[in-house]
Protein backbone atom coordinates (compact mmCIF):
# COMPACT_ATOMS: atom_id res chain seq x y z
CA UNK A 1 0.00 0.00 0.00
CA UNK A 2 2.50 2.41 -0.54
CA UNK A 3 1.95 5.48 -2.87
CA UNK A 4 3.82 5.77 -6.14
CA UNK A 5 7.02 6.63 -5.89
CA UNK A 6 8.03 10.32 -7.89
CA UNK A 7 10.05 9.27 -11.13
CA UNK A 8 13.57 10.47 -9.95
CA UNK A 9 14.42 10.16 -14.20
CA UNK A 10 12.13 13.77 -14.97
CA UNK A 11 14.76 15.89 -14.22
CA UNK A 12 16.91 14.04 -16.67
CA UNK A 13 14.12 14.13 -19.20
CA UNK A 14 13.90 17.78 -18.82
CA UNK A 15 17.54 18.59 -18.88
CA UNK A 16 18.01 16.80 -22.02
CA UNK A 17 14.69 18.46 -23.80
CA UNK A 18 15.65 21.96 -22.77
CA UNK A 19 19.55 21.03 -24.61
CA UNK A 20 17.51 19.92 -26.90
CA UNK A 21 15.33 22.80 -27.78
CA UNK A 22 18.64 25.06 -27.37
CA UNK A 23 20.64 23.26 -29.66
CA UNK A 24 17.87 23.74 -32.25
CA UNK A 25 17.45 27.10 -31.65
CA UNK A 26 20.93 27.77 -31.91
CA UNK A 27 21.14 25.88 -35.23
CA UNK A 28 18.70 28.07 -36.71
CA UNK A 29 20.32 31.05 -35.69
CA UNK A 30 23.76 30.02 -36.97
CA UNK A 31 22.81 27.90 -40.30
CA UNK A 32 20.98 30.67 -42.15
CA UNK A 33 24.31 32.90 -41.62
CA UNK A 34 26.62 30.06 -42.04
CA UNK A 35 25.53 28.95 -45.35
CA UNK A 36 24.18 32.32 -46.58
CA UNK A 37 20.62 31.56 -46.87
CA UNK A 38 18.94 34.75 -48.10
CA UNK A 39 16.69 36.55 -45.53
CA UNK A 40 13.11 36.43 -47.95
CA UNK A 41 13.60 32.75 -47.26
CA UNK A 42 14.87 31.87 -44.52
CA UNK A 43 15.68 34.55 -41.90
CA UNK A 44 17.95 33.88 -38.88
CA UNK A 45 16.18 33.18 -35.71
CA UNK A 46 16.84 36.25 -33.79
CA UNK A 47 15.25 37.89 -36.99
CA UNK A 48 12.11 35.98 -36.67
CA UNK A 49 11.83 36.56 -33.09
CA UNK A 50 12.03 40.53 -34.18
CA UNK A 51 9.36 40.33 -36.48
CA UNK A 52 7.41 38.22 -33.95
CA UNK A 53 7.94 40.80 -30.40
CA UNK A 54 6.97 43.64 -32.76
CA UNK A 55 4.07 41.79 -33.96
CA UNK A 56 2.94 40.57 -30.26
CA UNK A 57 1.52 44.08 -28.95
CA UNK A 58 -0.52 45.10 -32.10
CA UNK A 59 -4.35 44.48 -31.46
CA UNK A 60 -4.76 43.00 -34.93
CA UNK A 61 -2.39 39.99 -33.24
CA UNK A 62 -4.75 39.59 -30.03
CA UNK A 63 -7.78 39.24 -32.61
CA UNK A 64 -6.17 36.73 -34.40
CA UNK A 65 -4.89 34.43 -31.86
CA UNK A 66 -8.01 34.93 -29.88
CA UNK A 67 -10.17 33.90 -32.66
CA UNK A 68 -7.95 30.75 -33.53
CA UNK A 69 -8.74 29.90 -29.80
CA UNK A 70 -12.24 30.67 -29.87
CA UNK A 71 -12.78 28.52 -33.26
CA UNK A 72 -10.48 25.89 -32.03
CA UNK A 73 -12.32 25.92 -28.29
CA UNK A 74 -15.57 25.95 -29.79
CA UNK A 75 -15.11 23.28 -32.01
CA UNK A 76 -13.34 20.80 -30.10
CA UNK A 77 -16.32 21.34 -27.54
CA UNK A 78 -19.14 20.42 -29.89
CA UNK A 79 -17.02 17.55 -31.75
CA UNK A 80 -16.14 16.10 -27.85
CA UNK A 81 -20.09 16.73 -26.74
CA UNK A 82 -21.09 14.99 -29.97
CA UNK A 83 -18.40 12.34 -30.20
CA UNK A 84 -19.15 11.26 -26.81
CA UNK A 85 -22.80 11.00 -26.69
CA UNK A 86 -22.91 9.29 -29.90
CA UNK A 87 -20.08 7.10 -28.90
CA UNK A 88 -21.70 5.51 -25.95
CA UNK A 89 -25.33 5.04 -27.68
CA UNK A 90 -24.08 3.45 -30.47
CA UNK A 91 -21.13 1.73 -28.21
CA UNK A 92 -23.88 0.47 -25.82
CA UNK A 93 -26.43 -0.78 -28.71
CA UNK A 94 -24.87 -3.73 -30.49
CA UNK A 95 -27.36 -3.48 -33.51
CA UNK A 96 -26.94 0.29 -33.96
CA UNK A 97 -23.81 -0.50 -34.05
CA UNK A 98 -23.59 -2.98 -36.86
CA UNK A 99 -25.65 -0.37 -38.51
CA UNK A 100 -23.62 2.30 -38.32
CA UNK A 101 -20.78 0.86 -38.64
CA UNK A 102 -20.04 0.80 -42.75
CA UNK A 103 -21.41 4.25 -42.69
CA UNK A 104 -18.57 5.14 -40.15
CA UNK A 105 -16.19 3.49 -41.86
CA UNK A 106 -16.91 5.61 -45.19
CA UNK A 107 -17.53 8.64 -43.86
CA UNK A 108 -14.27 8.76 -41.35
CA UNK A 109 -12.10 8.82 -43.85
CA UNK A 110 -13.05 12.05 -45.98
CA UNK A 111 -10.53 14.99 -45.45
CA UNK A 112 -12.49 17.82 -43.79
CA UNK A 113 -10.18 20.09 -46.30
CA UNK A 114 -12.21 18.11 -49.14
CA UNK A 115 -15.51 19.77 -47.54
CA UNK A 116 -14.03 23.53 -47.89
CA UNK A 117 -15.99 24.12 -51.00
CA UNK A 118 -19.08 22.85 -49.48
CA UNK A 119 -18.63 24.68 -46.61
CA UNK A 120 -18.32 27.66 -48.28
CA UNK A 121 -20.54 27.43 -50.71
CA UNK A 122 -23.25 26.69 -47.91
CA UNK A 123 -22.56 28.54 -45.04
CA UNK A 124 -19.87 30.99 -46.71
CA UNK A 125 -16.53 32.69 -45.38
CA UNK A 126 -17.84 32.79 -41.66
CA UNK A 127 -16.97 31.44 -38.39
CA UNK A 128 -19.54 28.43 -39.37
CA UNK A 129 -17.71 27.32 -42.46
CA UNK A 130 -14.33 26.63 -39.68
CA UNK A 131 -16.45 25.03 -37.13
CA UNK A 132 -18.26 22.73 -40.11
CA UNK A 133 -14.49 21.80 -40.62
CA UNK A 134 -13.33 21.78 -37.33
CA UNK A 135 -16.19 19.67 -35.85
CA UNK A 136 -16.22 17.02 -38.27
CA UNK A 137 -12.46 16.05 -38.62
CA UNK A 138 -12.00 16.16 -34.95
CA UNK A 139 -15.66 14.26 -34.10
CA UNK A 140 -14.56 11.20 -35.88
CA UNK A 141 -11.61 11.06 -33.51
CA UNK A 142 -13.93 11.33 -30.06
CA UNK A 143 -16.56 8.95 -31.82
CA UNK A 144 -14.36 6.28 -32.34
CA UNK A 145 -12.09 5.93 -28.99
CA UNK A 146 -15.75 6.52 -27.19
CA UNK A 147 -17.14 3.49 -28.83
CA UNK A 148 -13.45 1.44 -28.12
CA UNK A 149 -13.75 2.62 -24.30
CA UNK A 150 -17.97 1.49 -24.27
CA UNK A 151 -17.14 -2.20 -25.70
CA UNK A 152 -14.21 -2.09 -23.20
CA UNK A 153 -16.45 -2.55 -19.90
CA UNK A 154 -15.24 -5.38 -17.90
CA UNK A 155 -18.06 -8.02 -18.19
CA UNK A 156 -17.46 -8.61 -14.09
CA UNK A 157 -17.79 -5.17 -13.41
CA UNK A 158 -21.07 -5.10 -15.23
CA UNK A 159 -22.42 -8.11 -13.81
CA UNK A 160 -21.22 -6.65 -10.25
CA UNK A 161 -23.03 -3.77 -10.71
CA UNK A 162 -26.07 -5.30 -11.83
CA UNK A 163 -26.24 -8.04 -8.85
CA UNK A 164 -26.35 -5.31 -6.67
CA UNK A 165 -29.35 -3.74 -8.34
CA UNK A 166 -27.80 -0.36 -10.30
CA UNK A 167 -30.36 0.19 -12.58
CA UNK A 168 -29.12 1.09 -16.49
CA UNK A 169 -28.55 4.41 -16.13
CA UNK A 170 -26.23 3.77 -12.67
CA UNK A 171 -24.40 1.62 -14.95
CA UNK A 172 -23.68 4.03 -17.66
CA UNK A 173 -22.43 6.52 -15.34
CA UNK A 174 -21.00 4.57 -12.36
CA UNK A 175 -19.07 1.22 -14.52
CA UNK A 176 -19.75 2.40 -18.52
CA UNK A 177 -18.14 6.40 -18.11
CA UNK A 178 -15.21 5.61 -15.79
CA UNK A 179 -14.32 3.06 -18.14
CA UNK A 180 -14.94 4.81 -21.35
CA UNK A 181 -12.93 7.84 -19.50
CA UNK A 182 -9.44 6.97 -20.57
CA UNK A 183 -10.05 6.21 -23.99
CA UNK A 184 -12.57 9.23 -24.52
CA UNK A 185 -9.32 11.41 -23.04
CA UNK A 186 -7.32 9.86 -25.75
CA UNK A 187 -9.95 11.00 -28.37
CA UNK A 188 -9.85 14.75 -26.97
CA UNK A 189 -6.16 14.57 -27.43
CA UNK A 190 -6.31 13.61 -31.26
CA UNK A 191 -9.01 15.81 -31.58
CA UNK A 192 -7.53 19.09 -29.61
CA UNK A 193 -4.78 18.32 -32.30
CA UNK A 194 -6.56 17.62 -35.49
CA UNK A 195 -8.70 20.74 -34.70
CA UNK A 196 -6.00 23.19 -34.20
CA UNK A 197 -4.84 22.20 -37.55
CA UNK A 198 -8.02 22.75 -38.90
CA UNK A 199 -8.65 25.88 -37.72
CA UNK A 200 -5.48 27.01 -38.96
CA UNK A 201 -6.66 25.45 -42.37
CA UNK A 202 -10.09 27.16 -42.43
CA UNK A 203 -8.09 30.57 -41.82
CA UNK A 204 -5.54 30.19 -44.62
CA UNK A 205 -8.26 28.54 -47.05
CA UNK A 206 -11.57 29.92 -46.25
CA UNK A 207 -10.12 33.54 -45.06
CA UNK A 208 -11.95 33.22 -41.78
CA UNK A 209 -10.33 35.10 -38.89
CA UNK A 210 -7.16 34.10 -36.88
CA UNK A 211 -3.63 33.24 -37.41
CA UNK A 212 -4.15 31.23 -40.47
CA UNK A 213 -5.48 34.50 -42.12
CA UNK A 214 -2.24 36.68 -40.37
CA UNK A 215 -0.11 33.88 -42.72
CA UNK A 216 -1.72 34.35 -45.41
CA UNK A 217 -1.50 37.88 -45.36
CA UNK A 218 2.14 38.42 -44.30
CA UNK A 219 2.76 35.94 -47.25
CA UNK A 220 1.37 38.07 -49.60
CA UNK A 221 3.01 41.23 -48.00
CA UNK A 222 6.40 39.64 -48.49
CA UNK A 223 7.19 39.77 -44.98
CA UNK A 224 8.97 36.11 -44.55
CA UNK A 225 10.32 36.62 -41.32
CA UNK A 226 6.37 37.23 -39.50
CA UNK A 227 5.43 34.24 -41.67
CA UNK A 228 7.97 32.22 -39.82
CA UNK A 229 7.25 34.02 -36.26
CA UNK A 230 3.31 33.38 -36.86
CA UNK A 231 4.24 29.42 -37.71
CA UNK A 232 5.89 29.75 -34.27
CA UNK A 233 3.07 31.14 -32.21
CA UNK A 234 0.67 27.94 -34.40
CA UNK A 235 3.28 25.66 -32.86
CA UNK A 236 3.39 27.30 -29.19
CA UNK A 237 -0.38 26.86 -29.38
CA UNK A 238 -0.44 23.34 -29.99
CA UNK A 239 2.03 22.69 -27.89
CA UNK A 240 -0.16 24.28 -25.17
CA UNK A 241 -2.90 22.31 -25.99
CA UNK A 242 -1.46 18.90 -26.13
CA UNK A 243 0.53 19.85 -22.46
CA UNK A 244 -3.01 21.23 -21.30
CA UNK A 245 -4.65 18.02 -21.98
CA UNK A 246 -2.40 15.73 -20.67
CA UNK A 247 -2.32 17.50 -17.48
CA UNK A 248 -6.18 17.14 -17.57
CA UNK A 249 -5.55 13.01 -17.92
CA UNK A 250 -3.81 12.30 -15.11
CA UNK A 251 -5.80 14.68 -12.77
CA UNK A 252 -8.67 12.80 -13.83
CA UNK A 253 -7.42 9.57 -14.57
CA UNK A 254 -4.81 9.20 -11.21
CA UNK A 255 -6.14 5.09 -10.76
CA UNK A 256 -5.86 4.37 -14.44
CA UNK A 257 -3.18 1.74 -15.27
CA UNK A 258 -1.55 4.43 -17.84
CA UNK A 259 -1.37 7.12 -15.18
CA UNK A 260 -0.70 4.97 -11.71
CA UNK A 261 1.78 3.32 -13.10
CA UNK A 262 2.54 -0.35 -11.74
CA UNK A 263 2.04 -0.35 -7.76
CA UNK A 264 3.40 -3.57 -6.07
CA UNK A 265 1.13 -4.37 -3.71
CA UNK B 1 -34.28 -18.96 1.59
CA UNK B 2 -33.04 -20.32 -1.67
CA UNK B 3 -35.25 -22.46 -3.60
CA UNK B 4 -33.70 -24.14 -7.04
CA UNK B 5 -35.93 -27.14 -8.86
CA UNK B 6 -34.94 -28.85 -12.04
CA UNK B 7 -32.13 -26.31 -13.29
CA UNK B 8 -30.91 -26.38 -16.99
CA UNK B 9 -28.89 -24.51 -18.74
CA UNK B 10 -27.98 -25.31 -22.43
CA UNK B 11 -25.75 -22.88 -24.40
CA UNK B 12 -26.51 -22.79 -27.56
CA UNK B 13 -24.36 -21.36 -30.27
CA UNK B 14 -24.24 -21.21 -34.12
CA UNK B 15 -22.75 -25.03 -34.77
CA UNK B 16 -23.18 -26.34 -31.34
CA UNK B 17 -24.91 -26.73 -28.37
CA UNK B 18 -23.85 -27.48 -24.59
CA UNK B 19 -25.61 -28.81 -21.62
CA UNK B 20 -24.06 -27.02 -19.26
CA UNK B 21 -26.41 -27.91 -16.33
CA UNK B 22 -28.51 -30.85 -16.64
CA UNK B 23 -30.85 -31.31 -13.62
CA UNK B 24 -29.92 -28.89 -10.37
CA UNK B 25 -32.50 -29.07 -6.97
CA UNK B 26 -31.23 -28.31 -3.97
CA UNK B 27 -32.25 -25.39 -1.55
CA UNK B 28 -30.71 -23.36 1.53
CA UNK B 29 -33.05 -22.82 4.53
CA UNK B 30 -32.40 -19.19 6.12
CA UNK B 31 -29.34 -18.40 8.18
CA UNK B 32 -27.05 -21.84 6.98
CA UNK B 33 -23.86 -21.85 5.46
CA UNK B 34 -23.77 -24.16 2.38
CA UNK B 35 -20.76 -25.32 0.56
CA UNK B 36 -21.30 -26.12 -3.13
CA UNK B 37 -18.34 -28.10 -4.73
CA UNK B 38 -17.98 -29.52 -7.66
CA UNK B 39 -14.94 -30.34 -10.30
CA UNK B 40 -13.02 -27.61 -12.39
CA UNK B 41 -15.90 -27.36 -15.57
CA UNK B 42 -18.69 -28.38 -13.97
CA UNK B 43 -21.03 -25.27 -14.30
CA UNK B 44 -20.50 -23.63 -10.94
CA UNK B 45 -20.05 -20.00 -12.55
CA UNK B 46 -22.99 -20.76 -14.68
CA UNK B 47 -25.29 -22.17 -11.68
CA UNK B 48 -24.00 -19.27 -9.47
CA UNK B 49 -25.07 -16.78 -12.37
CA UNK B 50 -28.69 -18.23 -12.82
CA UNK B 51 -28.83 -18.05 -8.96
CA UNK B 52 -28.01 -14.31 -9.23
CA UNK B 53 -30.35 -13.63 -11.83
CA UNK B 54 -27.57 -12.52 -14.14
CA UNK B 55 -28.42 -15.59 -16.57
CA UNK B 56 -31.72 -16.59 -17.97
CA UNK B 57 -31.60 -20.75 -17.39
CA UNK B 58 -32.96 -23.03 -20.20
CA UNK B 59 -35.48 -24.82 -18.20
CA UNK B 60 -36.25 -25.59 -14.04
CA UNK B 61 -36.65 -22.32 -11.62
CA UNK B 62 -34.48 -20.87 -8.97
CA UNK B 63 -36.92 -19.21 -5.90
CA UNK B 64 -35.11 -16.72 -3.59
CA UNK B 65 -37.44 -15.75 -0.31
CA UNK B 66 -40.15 -17.27 -2.46
CA UNK B 67 -40.02 -15.10 -5.01
CA UNK B 68 -38.99 -16.43 -8.83
CA UNK B 69 -35.66 -15.00 -9.74
CA UNK B 70 -36.01 -13.24 -13.28
CA UNK B 71 -33.12 -10.70 -12.15
CA UNK B 72 -30.97 -9.53 -9.62
CA UNK B 73 -33.27 -10.81 -6.57
CA UNK B 74 -33.00 -7.45 -4.39
CA UNK B 75 -31.97 -8.98 -1.03
CA UNK B 76 -29.24 -10.70 -2.78
CA UNK B 77 -25.10 -10.30 -2.68
CA UNK B 78 -22.44 -11.68 -4.62
CA UNK B 79 -18.63 -12.07 -4.20
CA UNK B 80 -17.36 -12.78 -7.33
CA UNK B 81 -14.06 -14.64 -7.96
CA UNK B 82 -12.36 -12.04 -9.57
CA UNK B 83 -12.09 -9.32 -7.18
CA UNK B 84 -9.66 -7.28 -9.36
CA UNK B 85 -12.45 -7.17 -11.84
CA UNK B 86 -15.49 -6.33 -9.72
CA UNK B 87 -13.94 -4.09 -7.46
CA UNK B 88 -14.16 -0.83 -9.36
CA UNK B 89 -10.20 0.94 -9.73
CA UNK B 90 -11.86 4.73 -10.12
CA UNK B 91 -13.30 4.63 -6.69
CA UNK B 92 -11.55 4.15 -3.18
CA UNK B 93 -12.47 1.40 -0.93
CA UNK B 94 -14.83 3.66 0.52
CA UNK B 95 -16.27 4.51 -2.30
CA UNK B 96 -16.84 0.73 -3.66
CA UNK B 97 -18.30 -0.20 -0.21
CA UNK B 98 -20.92 2.58 -0.32
CA UNK B 99 -22.17 2.32 -4.55
CA UNK B 100 -24.31 -0.04 -3.80
CA UNK B 101 -25.87 1.54 -0.96
CA UNK B 102 -26.74 4.47 -2.90
CA UNK B 103 -28.96 2.70 -4.73
CA UNK B 104 -30.57 1.29 -2.37
CA UNK B 105 -31.98 4.32 -1.14
CA UNK B 106 -30.16 4.60 2.17
CA UNK B 107 -29.14 8.35 4.00
CA UNK B 108 -25.79 9.32 3.84
CA UNK B 109 -25.03 8.76 7.93
CA UNK B 110 -26.44 5.79 7.30
CA UNK B 111 -24.20 4.64 4.42
CA UNK B 112 -21.20 6.22 6.29
CA UNK B 113 -22.26 3.88 9.42
CA UNK B 114 -23.10 1.11 7.58
CA UNK B 115 -19.22 1.13 5.29
CA UNK B 116 -17.29 1.85 8.37
CA UNK B 117 -19.08 -1.04 10.39
CA UNK B 118 -18.54 -3.49 7.22
CA UNK B 119 -14.65 -2.32 6.45
CA UNK B 120 -14.16 -3.07 10.21
CA UNK B 121 -16.00 -6.41 10.11
CA UNK B 122 -12.98 -7.55 7.44
CA UNK B 123 -9.84 -6.04 9.31
CA UNK B 124 -9.44 -2.93 6.96
CA UNK B 125 -10.70 0.03 9.10
CA UNK B 126 -7.23 1.57 7.76
CA UNK B 127 -7.86 1.89 4.31
CA UNK B 128 -11.38 3.33 3.46
CA UNK B 129 -9.20 5.77 0.94
CA UNK B 130 -6.97 3.73 -0.50
CA UNK B 131 -7.69 2.67 -4.43
CA UNK B 132 -8.09 -1.13 -4.32
CA UNK B 133 -5.31 -1.88 -6.69
CA UNK B 134 -3.18 -0.65 -3.87
CA UNK B 135 -4.36 -3.27 -2.04
CA UNK B 136 -2.55 -7.23 -1.77
CA UNK B 137 -4.94 -9.85 -3.21
CA UNK B 138 -6.55 -11.24 0.05
CA UNK B 139 -7.08 -7.39 1.14
CA UNK B 140 -9.45 -6.62 -2.09
CA UNK B 141 -11.47 -9.87 -1.81
CA UNK B 142 -11.57 -8.04 1.83
CA UNK B 143 -13.00 -5.36 0.57
CA UNK B 144 -15.56 -6.96 -2.00
CA UNK B 145 -16.58 -8.93 1.41
CA UNK B 146 -17.26 -5.37 3.56
CA UNK B 147 -19.29 -4.33 0.59
CA UNK B 148 -21.59 -7.51 -0.06
CA UNK B 149 -21.99 -7.09 4.45
CA UNK B 150 -22.69 -3.09 4.03
CA UNK B 151 -25.75 -4.59 1.67
CA UNK B 152 -27.36 -6.18 4.36
CA UNK B 153 -28.28 -9.30 2.19
CA UNK B 154 -30.83 -11.89 3.10
CA UNK B 155 -28.94 -14.11 0.71
CA UNK B 156 -25.26 -14.24 0.07
CA UNK B 157 -23.38 -15.65 -2.81
CA UNK B 158 -20.03 -16.37 -3.28
CA UNK B 159 -17.93 -17.87 -6.57
CA UNK B 160 -14.64 -19.21 -5.19
CA UNK B 161 -13.90 -16.01 -3.73
CA UNK B 162 -10.28 -17.42 -2.63
CA UNK B 163 -9.28 -19.17 -5.47
CA UNK B 164 -6.70 -16.42 -6.24
CA UNK B 165 -5.14 -15.78 -3.49
CA UNK B 166 -2.27 -17.63 -1.54
CA UNK B 167 -2.67 -20.28 1.20
CA UNK B 168 -2.31 -18.48 4.42
CA UNK B 169 -4.60 -15.64 3.09
CA UNK B 170 -6.87 -18.13 2.34
CA UNK B 171 -6.73 -19.98 5.79
CA UNK B 172 -7.77 -16.36 7.03
CA UNK B 173 -10.40 -15.41 4.82
CA UNK B 174 -12.01 -18.68 5.20
CA UNK B 175 -12.17 -18.18 9.16
CA UNK B 176 -13.30 -14.73 8.62
CA UNK B 177 -16.24 -15.89 6.49
CA UNK B 178 -16.99 -18.43 9.61
CA UNK B 179 -16.95 -15.87 12.11
CA UNK B 180 -19.23 -13.34 10.13
CA UNK B 181 -21.39 -16.27 9.00
CA UNK B 182 -21.44 -16.98 12.85
CA UNK B 183 -22.29 -13.41 14.25
CA UNK B 184 -24.66 -12.35 11.06
CA UNK B 185 -25.96 -15.43 10.62
CA UNK B 186 -26.27 -14.46 6.99
CA UNK B 187 -27.72 -17.40 4.58
CA UNK B 188 -24.56 -18.10 2.67
CA UNK B 189 -24.03 -20.16 -0.33
CA UNK B 190 -20.11 -20.54 -1.25
CA UNK B 191 -18.90 -22.40 -4.04
CA UNK B 192 -15.79 -24.08 -4.17
CA UNK B 193 -13.87 -26.56 -6.28
CA UNK B 194 -11.89 -27.28 -3.32
CA UNK B 195 -13.15 -29.96 -1.60
CA UNK B 196 -11.46 -29.04 2.17
CA UNK B 197 -12.65 -25.82 1.68
CA UNK B 198 -15.99 -26.82 1.51
CA UNK B 199 -16.27 -29.07 4.24
CA UNK B 200 -13.94 -27.13 6.80
CA UNK B 201 -16.60 -23.93 5.97
CA UNK B 202 -19.54 -25.57 5.36
CA UNK B 203 -22.43 -26.78 8.11
CA UNK B 204 -23.75 -28.73 4.77
CA UNK B 205 -21.98 -29.49 1.40
CA UNK B 206 -24.04 -29.87 -1.98
CA UNK B 207 -21.77 -32.16 -4.79
CA UNK B 208 -21.79 -31.65 -8.17
CA UNK B 209 -21.11 -34.13 -10.88
CA UNK B 210 -19.14 -33.41 -13.80
CA UNK B 211 -21.20 -31.64 -16.91
CA UNK B 212 -23.85 -32.36 -17.84
CA UNK B 213 -24.41 -31.58 -14.46
CA UNK B 214 -26.61 -32.90 -11.61
CA UNK B 215 -26.77 -32.71 -8.13
CA UNK B 216 -24.57 -35.55 -6.70
CA UNK B 217 -24.87 -35.64 -2.88
CA UNK B 218 -26.06 -33.70 -0.65
CA UNK B 219 -24.48 -34.11 2.94
CA UNK B 220 -24.74 -32.34 6.30
CA UNK B 221 -21.26 -31.64 7.93
CA UNK B 222 -21.56 -32.73 11.77
CA UNK B 223 -18.15 -31.04 12.80
CA UNK B 224 -18.26 -28.29 15.93
CA UNK B 225 -19.76 -25.16 15.36
CA UNK B 226 -16.21 -24.07 16.40
CA UNK B 227 -14.05 -24.47 13.64
CA UNK B 228 -10.07 -24.02 13.64
CA UNK B 229 -7.80 -24.32 10.95
CA UNK B 230 -5.28 -26.60 12.99
CA UNK B 231 -8.11 -28.90 15.48
CA UNK B 232 -11.05 -29.50 13.27
CA UNK B 233 -8.81 -30.49 9.52
CA UNK B 234 -7.15 -32.91 12.55
CA UNK B 235 -10.70 -34.25 13.49
CA UNK B 236 -10.99 -38.07 11.96
CA UNK B 237 -14.57 -36.85 10.93
CA UNK B 238 -13.54 -33.83 8.56
CA UNK B 239 -10.95 -36.37 6.80
CA UNK B 240 -14.10 -39.22 6.69
CA UNK B 241 -16.29 -36.49 5.15
CA UNK B 242 -13.67 -35.16 2.71
CA UNK B 243 -13.17 -38.56 1.73
CA UNK B 244 -16.43 -38.89 1.02
CA UNK B 245 -16.89 -35.81 -1.21
CA UNK B 246 -13.80 -36.77 -2.58
CA UNK B 247 -15.24 -40.26 -3.59
CA UNK B 248 -18.12 -38.81 -4.96
CA UNK B 249 -16.39 -36.11 -6.90
CA UNK B 250 -13.85 -38.78 -8.43
CA UNK B 251 -16.67 -41.63 -9.58
CA UNK B 252 -18.71 -38.54 -11.26
CA UNK B 253 -15.58 -37.78 -13.37
CA UNK B 254 -15.03 -41.22 -13.89
CA UNK B 255 -18.94 -42.09 -15.33
CA UNK B 256 -18.80 -39.08 -17.16
CA UNK B 257 -15.52 -40.07 -18.70
CA UNK B 258 -17.10 -43.83 -19.29
CA UNK B 259 -20.14 -41.53 -20.95
CA UNK B 260 -18.25 -39.57 -23.14
CA UNK B 261 -16.13 -42.93 -24.61
CA UNK B 262 -19.50 -44.75 -25.09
Amino acid sequence: MSARPAGPQVPRTVVLGATGLALTALAAEVLPRALGIPGDVLPPLSVILGALAAELPTPQFRAALGATVVQWGLGLAIAVVLGVSVGVVLGSVPWLRRLTASTVEFLRPIPSVALVPLAVLVLGTQLRSALLLIVYASFWQVLVQTMYGVADVDPVAEQTARSYGLGRWARVRHVLWPTAQPYVATGVRLAAAVALILAITAELVIGSPGLGREIAAAQSGGATALVYGLVLVTGLLGLVVNVGVRALERRLLRWHVSVRGEVAP
Amino acid sequence: MLEVRGLRKVYTSRDRTVEALRDITFSVAAGELVCLVGPSGCGKTTLLKCLAGLLGPTGGEVSVEGRPVSGPPPGMAVVFQVYGRSLFPWMTVAQNVELPLRHKGRGRAERRRLVTAALADVGLSHTPDAYPWQLSGGMQQRVAIARALAYEPHVMLMDEPFAAVDAQTRADLEDLIRTLWDRTGVTTLFVTHDIDEAVYLGERVVVLSSSPTVVQDDLPVDLPRERDQLDTRALPRFTELRSRVYGEIRSAQRAASRADGA
